[in-house]
């Protein structure tokens, strides 16, 4: 495995092929913002918030750092102004649908987004789809998927896998940015329980 | 449902989980709908999550989770059918068959849908039917269209 050398924020960073942007950066402590990554998943780009501006040959381009690939002599700045300003307005953004998300207040403040610059139109899930990439990755369960697309996509439980999977593992309940997992497991729980037979009739 | 059709079908298929969509397809095609035991069956020989099948049938419009009526009425409301009088068209559809755009009537006959554009503005207004094109419809003729269509013959003022 050949090494790559770049540049993030001014140092130079001797990074191996393949890693991408994150992973770099972070070997040299520079912290970058991410919401939808989680190292033991697929890459996987959803959210943006990671998003910095790589430059190579004189063409600067924002991409995402947690998907984009380390490549010899990038140059590589991840808090430039206008990087600030992407993530302030894609948090204020995720903020309408989840107001109360603790992640997403905690990240205002770095970025001076303002919560309630959109109106709210609580959803909760921010589609980071860690839930649904995590049951279906590591557990292979599949008990969470997407439903619907674009403004209307939502995540759902599959009744019969949750009713039988859930309730022991429940692991991607601390995952969620938001309440929105818990909330749809709960819904889901509910929807179970007539099904289930009062344990005094056994 | 018979579990046998939906079996023909994964087979015409060779059972393959890249003809997912293709499968799913064949079975709305048949019966109008993705029963739910269609797809547990679907899910089960192509070795493919159910939370990957209900994202595909919610993804795409082709699809449907509940049951629809024999005949699929579509009424256009793009812009050029808008100008030609489509709502009044819309409105006849709805008075005769009793549904609203969604719906499906009790007697299963009918599923009306609304479309943002077919495609052939200057057909417009253009009612589709049963995937018949019926051009420069007049509200008029509208009652006709659906009346010929359960004999098997959606003739009329069709232009293809
Ligand atoms: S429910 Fe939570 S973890 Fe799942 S996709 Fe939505 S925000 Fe992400
Ligand atoms: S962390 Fe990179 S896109 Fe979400």
């Amino acid at each position: 495995m050949s090494d790559v050398r770049l540049t993030i924020d001014g140092k130079e960073v001797t990074a191996s092929r393949g890693m991408t942007l994150l992973d770099a950066a972070q070997s040299v402590g520079i912290a970058i913002p991410t919401l939808c990554h989680h190292p033991q998943l697929e890459p996987y780009g959803g959210c943006r918030i990671c998003t910095v501006e790589a430059e190579q040959g004189g063409v600067t381009r924002l991409v995402a750092s947690c998907i984009y690939q380390v490549a010899p002599g990038l140059v590589v700045r991840t808090r430039t102004e206008k990087v600030n300003r992407i993530r302030k307005v894609l948090l204020e953004e995720m903020l309408a649908h989840a107001p109360e998300s603790e992640i997403l207040l905690n990240l205002a403040q770095d970025y001076a987004a303002d919560k309630d610059r959109f109106e709210k139109e609580p959803s909760f899930c921010i589609h980071c789809g860690l839930c649904v990439r995590y049951c279906a990755e590591l557990k292979q369960k599949h008990a969470v998927g997407f439903i619907d697309r674009g403004a209307q996509r939502e995540i759902h439980f599959i009744p019969e896998i949750a009713g039988q999977e859930c309730w022991d593992c429940k692991e991607c309940f601390p995952l969620c940015p938001t309440s929105a997992l818990q909330a749809a497991y709960v819904l889901t729980e509910a929807l179970l329980t007539p099904a289930k037979k009062p344990s005094c009739c056994s | 449902m018979e579990s046998a059709t939906i079996d023909q079908i994964i087979d015409k298929h060779r059972g393959e989980a890249s003809s997912l969509i293709q499968i799913m397809l064949d079975i709305q095609g048949e019966h109008h709908w993705l029963p739910r035991e269609a797809l547990d069956r679907v899910s089960e020989r192509l070795q493919v999550p159910m939370s990957r099948i209900k994202h595909i049938a919610t993804f795409y419009k082709a699809f449907s989770l509940v049951p629809k009526g024999r005949h699929e009425v579509h009424v256009c409301m793009g812009t050029a059918c808008h100008v030609r009088g489509a709502q009044r068209v819309l409105d006849t559809v709805q008075d005769l068959t009793g549904i609203s755009p969604g719906e499906t009537d009790p007697e299963m006959k009918f599923s009306l849908e609304t479309v943002n554009c077919l495609g052939c503005c200057a057909l417009g207004p253009v009612v589709e039917l049963d995937g018949k094109h019926h051009g420069n419809i007049d509200p008029g003729q509208i009652a006709t269209v659906l009346e010929n269509c359960e004999q098997g013959k959606s003739q009329g003022p069709t232009t293809r």
